[in-house]
């Protein structure tokens, strides 16, 4: 029976049929789901939250080596930060077969940036999938893992955010038993030193040609044969929206995106009049037909930034507007908020008042860039705050020497701020760096991580004592503050940052969306407001300033109190004030 | 022939469930489904859209501008927000409920007034109706995403039992009844 599945299900669902038996990831939105998926539902597969991607791949790699087949999944920028071991293990291949799933996310719904990880696969000379609907997402991964195998090669498989996040049907079937690669010592393949890489490194070239021929008759590519005067060539999501605005053309369908087909590309142009590329992002399909010297028509009309829409691309082919209601007043956008009784609240509240340098990181907490507490200076990458901070201290100036701090989440810090802070101790930094432990990785919808004492599973473990691990860097200076504390906090983050001594600040505070975490009722606003306004500073979404004064709306409300905090008149109270 | 339904709403809100309470009622009844929903930072208080598609053969999962047959929308200005999505002739179901978005709490935006009046002005057809206090009469404010379904469920042709079957086969056991009387409450309150 067919199933309706996300895209990231299927992938899942794909390597648990595959018979992989090691996944290790970070979570990064849009990825986040095939890991989260194969803890819950699969437990033949071993799952784990690494500390970060780098660290996720490794493991994958060493499982791999160890003869079973092997998954890491990641956002598109986690592979920058796993391009390391990929890029060697491209060289070393495998043993048991390896998948990397990568998902991009075009149109940046929840990223930094947009970058085209088909473009890392080509610099990786590693081969590249790219589905375009939960079918084919988990048929990709099976056919991955014994491409994988068979041609010695991690295989990338490209995914993006309406892949990961769109379901559509998809038949289930069983779980496959591979047999599992007999583990040989084997230096000249797997100890990667100049001697043995250079060996390796002809191999490459060798694999990718082999599978450019492989490419050209695949089952990931096919032609569907229909008007012969316009041919569309795509791939992965951008396939679906070209079917809608071309349903009489014929298509080359491409699923393998690296190594491309050569002769198949020139066959196909070859039978139609007119060729379009529609591709999302970077002109990749378009410049191989390019240098190929075949005339194509692509990023001249559609955009490379973003992602595509039917109607988008029908405007950018045939012109002329589309047919729909018209709005000519200002809507008020709706940017995300910190939701009522965040933690970080606290926090932002406070930098923004002490007026400090807000070097700022990746997590629910970059909203503190946001109006009202509008209190982050730069936020670059994963762990980049403690870095930053550390170089803006070194630059000096009035701006910023004493007046500047890193906010970082817990998460965060560890999968990459730790090695900022050991840089900013061992280089005799005097920086303050703020630890924002909400017990959780709150952005991508509440992962464990080496901090919670909990595994993926959900299962007890170790867990880093977050104090004594600065300590151990050489921060002598770790003090632990409740931000909802807001006087206290305060007298904590002047007396840290006054001091020449590196610090670290952890704010402690548990994520308002944790089930454990219970307030009393709603409050409520009584008659001794005197509409001052202070508690609007605190930009929660559960408070607005209506035209009979301030009020608290009870259905968002969680009672977590911070606003009775900066009122100075006592005029928040519980629902029945 | 392809019906295309646009759910919007404010990150929280319960747009995701109730997007898969029609995709499986639609799945029920023999259709090709895709659907495409908003995770990650929107999620977070900010304007989230869910887009379920079907029909015999579906290709984008994603609703253009002027291609919804239908925008259920849980909160008004959201409505208003995505009233060009809406086809020549389609239907806007909307909550009456207002949530204010920060730019109207910080001051520097205001809401705006009348927002059915104004749909209904434009041209388009519109069903606004309150969710909210339907929800608190099934027995749950968090309900209202299911009674906003059963709103939308008189406004399609799959049977109401379809809708049904996928209602407890979508929600958690334990707020099954809940959920069903708010269903209930929602097919009945235009």
């Amino acid at each position: 029976m067919k199933k309706f599945m996300l895209g990231n299900e299927a992938v899942a669902r794909g390597a648990y049929e595959a018979g992989v038996s090691v996944v290790s990831s970070y979570p990064g939105t849009p990825s986040t789901e095939i890991t989260e998926t194969i803890a819950k539902h699969y437990d033949e597969i071993y799952s784990e939250w690494a500390p970060n991607e780098k660290v996720a791949l490794e493991v994958a790699i060493g499982a791999s080596f160890a003869g079973a087949r092997a998954m890491s999944c990641m956002k598109h920028v986690g592979l920058n930060v796993a391009a390391d071991p990929l890029f060697t293990a491209s060289y070393t291949g495998v043993n048991g077969g390896l998948v990397v799933c990568v998902a991009d996310d075009q149109g940046m719904h929840s990223s930094q940036n947009e970058q085209d990880s088909r473009l890392t696969a080509i610099a990786a000379k590693v081969p590249m999938l790219e589905p375009a609907d939960s079918a084919e997402c988990k048929a990709y991964v099976k056919r991955a893992y014994e491409l994988s195998e068979q041609y010695d090669t991690p295989v990338l498989l490209r995914l993006s955010t309406r892949i990961s996040h769109s379901q559509s049907l998809v038949e289930s079937e069983e779980r496959v038993t591979p047999p599992r690669g007999a583990y040989v010592k084997d230096a000249a393949k797997y100890v990667m030193m100049p001697a043995m890489a250079m060996k390796r490194r002809h191999y490459v070239e060798k694999r990718l040609d082999d599978m450019r021929a492989f490419a050209e008759d695949c089952e990931f590519n096919r032609i569907e044969r229909n008007s012969a005067e316009v041919g569309v060539i795509a791939a992965g999501i951008a396939y679906q929206y070209a079917k809608e605005v071309f349903p009489d053309a014929s298509f080359l369908k491409i699923g393998m995106i690296h190594p491309l087909p050569s002769d198949l590309i020139r066959q196909f142009a070859a039978s139609v009049k007119k060729v379009y590329v529609v591709e999302e992002l970077d002109p990749v399909i378009e410049n191989h037909c390019k240098v190929l010297g075949i005339e194509v028509i692509g990023k001249e009309i559609f955009p490379n930034i973003g992602e595509f829409n039917a109607a988008q691309l029908q405007r950018a082919v045939y012109g002329g507007a589309v047919d729909s209601y018209r709005i000519e007043e200002p809507i008020p956008g709706r940017p995300p908020v910190m939701c009522a009784g965040c933690p970080h609240r606290g926090t932002f509240y406070v930098l923004k008042k002490l007026g400090l340098v807000v070097s700022g990181d990746i997590g629910c907490y970059t909203l503190g860039a946001l109006p009202p507490t509008a209190s982050m200076d730069v936020c670059v990458c994963m762990g980049a705050s403690v870095g930053m901070a550390h170089g803006m201290e070194k630059a000096g100036g009035e701006i910023f020497t004493k007046k500047t701090v890193a906010v970082i989440g817990d998460s965060t810090f560890i999968h990459s701020g730790v090695t900022g802070l050991i840089n900013m101790a061992y280089n005799k930094g005097g920086g303050t760096v703020i630890v924002l432990d909400n017990s959780i990785t709150g952005m991508t919808g509440h992962q464990d991580n080496p901090l919670t004492g909990l595994t993926i599973k959900g299962e007890p473990t170790r867990s880093v004592d977050l104090v004594k691990l600065c300590e151990a860097i050489g921060i002598e200076r770790v003090v632990v503050a409740d931000p909802f504390d807001l006087d206290g906090f305060e007298r904590v983050v002047r007396e840290e940052t006054a001091s020449d001594a590196p610090s670290v600040i952890i704010a402690r505070r548990p994520c308002a969306l944790l089930k454990n975490v219970k307030y009393g009722g709603a409050f409520a606003v009584n008659n001794a407001c005197k509409n001052c306004k202070a508690c609007m500073k605190l930009g929660c979404p559960a408070i607005s300033a209506k035209a009979g004064g301030v009020a608290i709306d009870a259905a968002q409300c969680n009672g977590c109190g911070l606003c009775t905090r900066v009122c100075k008149f006592g005029a928040i109270g519980g629902a029945e004030a | 022939m392809t019906t295309s339904i646009m759910i919007v709403g404010v990150g929280g809100q319960g747009t995701l469930l109730a997007g898969r309470i029609l995709g499986n009622a639609a799945i029920a009844r023999g259709y090709d489904v895709k659907m495409s929903e908003v995770h990650g930072m929107s999620q977070r208080g900010g304007s989230v859209v869910t887009c379920v598609r079907y029909g015999e053969k579906v290709y984008s999962p994603v609703i253009a501008e002027g291609g919804a047959d239908v925008i259920l929308a849980f909160e008004q200005l959201e409505a208003y927000r995505y009233l060009n999505y809406l086809k020549k002739g389609g239907g806007m179901l909307m909550n009456t409920r207002a949530i204010d978005p920060m730019p109207v709490i910080t001051g520097v935006a205001e809401y705006p007034g009348d927002i059915p009046g104004k749909i209904k002005n434009a041209g388009a057809r519109v069903v606004a109706a309150d969710a909210f206090a339907a929800a608190v009469e099934a027995g749950s404010a968090k309900a209202v995403n299911v009674v906003l379904i059963g709103l939308l469920a008189a406004e399609t042709e799959i049977p109401k039992d379809v809708w049904m079957n996928a209602v407890e086969q979508t929600v958690p056991p334990k707020f099954l009844e809940i959920n069903k009387k708010a269903f209930d409450l929602g097919y009945h309150l235009r």
